[in-house]
């Protein structure tokens, strides 16, 4: 701090791997004193990567690192980390049935070897907090308090080791328009006093509100830096997705003529997250259902899939009403789902790919309550042998399988009883390419089977196996893409910016 | 039924806005079983007059006093998430050890080994020595804390069954007999022993850094690993210290008893568990006070206490005893609002 014209954070020529992948390739970042500085990227451009170098949790294997001159602590110096950088993650690291003035003071509520004195204590952290003018009671346990307020304790807290450079990661993702614009307040007024931010986050719009500078991250590697007045927000939007992809052949199956729909969604509201959501899926269709993370794209399509029963609204299968909040009914309904987190809810682990591919399917394995373990293995194999699964033993753990095999499974689960809407949630998240080939080829051969697919995902490469797709911010549907589309115009749209007013 | 529970919570002070409310309520749990004491303590005062007198209420607390230490032990390592099943066979293990490595061959059926001013030491050993091996267990091989202190009670039951032949041990030394019988200042000695552990105990939980890293530990563990704090060590910290405690439990149940039953302590674990969740403290780790758990055991042991004064057999003990540990969950699951955990 002695030099004011040295960068808070300057990351210098940093490369890091994991394993086979560079998930950081000779990056830099340099974070000028007094600034927000916006960290933008799509999924898997290093962001993370990056946070966890700057906050000490891993080294990274070439390069440097330096702080307001000096540089890095040792990896193993917690305390002197915490003297220099924080960081308040997604998500937070509190105790909730402690007072938020022992949270802020934790494993430091008294020196070594004293007794803590109470009264000492909520002092000092009124203190800390009205220095900052912090708004929270410190003496309400933690648990109590929202997510905003558990941010601005989490500030404080990084505050009083002494950091004046701060990292947040994604705040905004579970705050509502209120909580945002008071957090970007607090912001402000902590940056007039001094504090240095780096602000991650997937809405562009809030980055052009916030922000002073604003570096791009992709497929590992800076594109670029620049002061937020000098770029716009097209440029912005291409820096992140790179060059425009379009001549790639066209994976759609033969778009159907003026099919009657198989999924119709009226007026779906479910909680804050999707807000008077309507749509149509026609049989052998498949639409896109896009949105960024708090979209509430995943909200529209657990409704549909039973996992959660929404407010309001109707969802109609086959033009016959969907009695939501439940999945034997949906399944009978004709619905099969690849849900969002495949080890939560996607397979048994423990249990065979045979066992995996039929857990929704009983009624094929016997009668009476009853089923043929020659009937499943059967089915098993039919599975192993439509995606593709490795190995292709029907009786294998799923638990052992790569990821990319093992969201084959959770595909073939979904397709186990013909459905005729299949509703896919992020299906190539964190898979190969050539699983996540696997899995797509099949959403097109239930499509031309018939079925309408609805492909929930932010991932630009599974859109264009969409006829149509639609595009969801803050819980309402704001664009509709049919035809041929612009990558850029739905990563627009995803994150909020109307591209027309550049 | 609404009505009534908004009209509860009103009176508990858990009104539904205002800060300095919502933290007495916080606190409010760690009381919430005085009020029923009290009426307890009146009921028994009507049904009869020897019941409000010194010699009875001291009996009460000198028969609880084990179970108290117990309860103590349990609620600790319950604070840091983690449990302990197996505190109730080291209550009959340590001092059966101590007795048979202490009393002479023959009739006692002992081992004699060591002279017996040595059994005290050797129980409170076999003590640390268990809660070694189940934090070895549970911290370092990382093995659930339910079913590895499930095996140990077991183990250890089977051990000390081994050891005794299933006999009873009798005619210990004088050091063994002397907590369960002495008089400090004219109140039998378990009293003030698990009086003074609990005040220590609450003060450590209070106003002591390592005390309140055992909530932290218990409340989220990764917050407090981030915090500084060697969440292993306090776990097997815990664990070995409610051991001990289960071994100084032991050591006075025998004194008072005169002898080591092969089946010392055994099911006393339930109650243990009730008491302490009863008393507030949380199963999954993190909230509750060893107040509460105190006030727990009180409660439990002053109704039974006043069934026997109301001429209830003892076949109906176990039957109102648990009526009694459900009635206090349902009651505080309305008053708070919130799920008992």
């Amino acid at each position: 701090m002695d030099k004011p014209t040295q960068p808070v954070a300057d990351v210098v020529g940093v490369s890091k791997r994991f394993g086979a992948t560079l998930a950081l390739d000779d990056v830099q970042l340099a974070v000028a004193p007094g600034e927000v500085h916006a960290l933008v990227g799509r999924n898997g451009a290093g962001k993370s990567t990056l946070v966890t170098i700057l906050t000490g949790l891993a080294a990274p294997d070439s390069g440097t690192v330096h702080f307001g001159g000096a540089p890095a602590p040792p990896l193993g110096d917690r305390l002197a980390w915490r003297q220099v950088v924080a960081c308040v993650y997604q998500k937070l690291t509190i105790i909730p049935g402690l007072s938020v003035a022992e949270n802020l003071f934790l494993n430091r509520q008294a020196p070594a070897g004293k007794i803590i004195g109470w009264s000492a204590l909520r002092r000092q952290a009124r203190d800390l907090l009205d220095a900052w003018a912090l708004d929270v009671d410190p003496r309400v346990p933690a648990g109590e308090l929202n997510v905003e307020q558990r941010q601005l304790l989490e500030i404080a807290r990084a505050l009083s080791f002494g950091a004046r450079f701060i990292i947040l990661d994604e705040p905004t993702a579970r705050l509502d328009a209120g909580g945002i614009a008071r957090l970007f307040e607090r912001i402000r007024a902590l940056q007039n006093q001094g504090v240095t931010f780096l602000f991650i986050s997937h809405h562009l719009q809030e980055i052009f509100e916030l922000c002073q500078r604003v570096t791009v991250f992709r497929d590992a590697r800076h594109i670029v830096t620049a002061p937020i007045d000098d770029i716009s927000h097209t440029a912005l939007v291409e820096a992140m997705t790179g060059e425009p992809v379009s001549e790639m052949s066209d994976p759609r199956p033969p778009r159907p003529d003026a099919a009657s729909p198989v999924l119709e969604v009226n007026g779906l509201t479910a909680g804050e997250q999707c807000h008077d959501v309507s749509f149509e899926v026609g049989a052998g269709e498949i639409v896109g259902l896009a949105g960024a993370g708090a979209s509430g794209k995943f909200a529209v399509a657990d409704s549909i899939a039973g996992f959660v029963r929404p407010d309001d609204g109707t969802i109609r299968v086959d033009g016959r009403p969907l009695r939501p909040g439940s999945v034997p009914r949906a399944l009978h309904a004709g619905v099969g789902v690849v849900p969002r987190d495949r080890h939560r809810e996607g397979f048994v682990g423990g249990l065979s790919i045979a066992e995996n591919t039929t857990m929704t399917v009983p009624h094929r394995l016997g009668r009476h309550g009853f089923a043929s373990p020659r009937q499943r293995t059967a089915l098993g194999r039919a599975a192993i042998r439509t995606l593709d699964i490795v190995p292709t033993r029907p009786e294998a753990a799923v638990a052992d399988l790569s990821g990319g095999n093992q969201q084959k499974v959770v595909m073939a689960r979904a397709l186990a009883d013909q459905p005729h809407v299949l509703v896919l949630m992020a299906p190539t998240l964190g898979v190969d390419v050539k699983s996540k080939q696997a899995v797509m080829d099949q959403a097109v051969v239930a499509a031309r089977g018939g079925a309408g697919v609805l492909l929930v995902t932010d991932d630009l490469d599974d859109l264009r196996y969409c006829h149509r797709v639609l595009v969801m911010f803050r819980g309402e549907i704001v664009a509709t893409m049919t035809g041929t589309w612009d990558d850029r115009e739905v990563v627009a749209a995803m994150e909020g910016v109307d591209l027309s007013h550049d | 039924m609404t009505d009534t529970l908004t009209a509860a919570k009103k009176a508990l002070g858990g009104a539904e806005t205002g800060f300095s409310l919502r933290i007495a309520a916080a606190r409010l749990r760690d009381v919430a079983l005085i009020p029923p004491i009290i009426i307890i303590l009146i009921i028994g005062a009507v049904v009869s007059p020897a019941f409000l007198t010194r010699n009875n209420l001291q009996d009460v607390l000198v028969s609880m006093s084990w179970v108290a230490l117990l309860v103590l032990a349990e609620g600790i390592i319950l604070l840091t998430g983690k449990m302990d099943l197996s505190l109730e066979s080291t209550v009959g293990l340590a001092p059966g050890v101590a007795a048979w490595l202490t009393l002479p061959k023959g009739i006692n059926h002992g081992a004699h080994l060591v002279p017996s001013a040595w059994a005290v030491p050797i129980a409170l050993a076999v003590g640390v020595l268990v809660g070694v091996v189940n934090g070895v267990l549970v911290v370092w091989l990382g093995l659930n804390a339910f079913i590895v202190t499930l095996g140990m009670l077991i183990t250890l039951r089977g051990l000390l069954t081994g050891i005794s032949s299933g006999q009873t041990f009798f005619g210990m030394g004088k050091s063994m007999m002397y907590l369960g019988t002495a008089n400090w200042l004219g109140i039998p000695a378990p009293i003030w022993v698990f009086v003074i552990a609990y005040a220590v105990a609450i003060f450590a939980l209070r106003y002591l850094r390592a005390g309140r890293a055992l909530y932290a530990v218990g409340g989220n563990a990764e917050a407090a690993r981030a915090a500084g704090i060697r969440t292993d060590r306090m776990i097997f910290g815990a664990l070995v210290l409610g051991s001990l405690l289960a071994a100084l439990a032991g050591i006075m149940l025998s004194g008072h008893l005169a002898s080591v039953a092969s089946s010392q302590g055994n099911g006393a674990i339930f109650t243990v568990f009730a008491a302490a969740v009863i008393g507030g403290v949380s199963l999954n780790g993190g909230k509750g006070s060893v107040f509460g758990a105190l006030t727990g055991v009180l409660l439990l042991f002053l109704v039974q206490n006043v069934l026997t004064f109301a001429g209830v057999s003892g076949e109906w003990f176990d039957f109102l005893d648990g009526a009694v540990i459900l009635a206090v969950l349902v009651i505080t699951r309305l008053l708070s609002g919130k799920a008992t955990d």
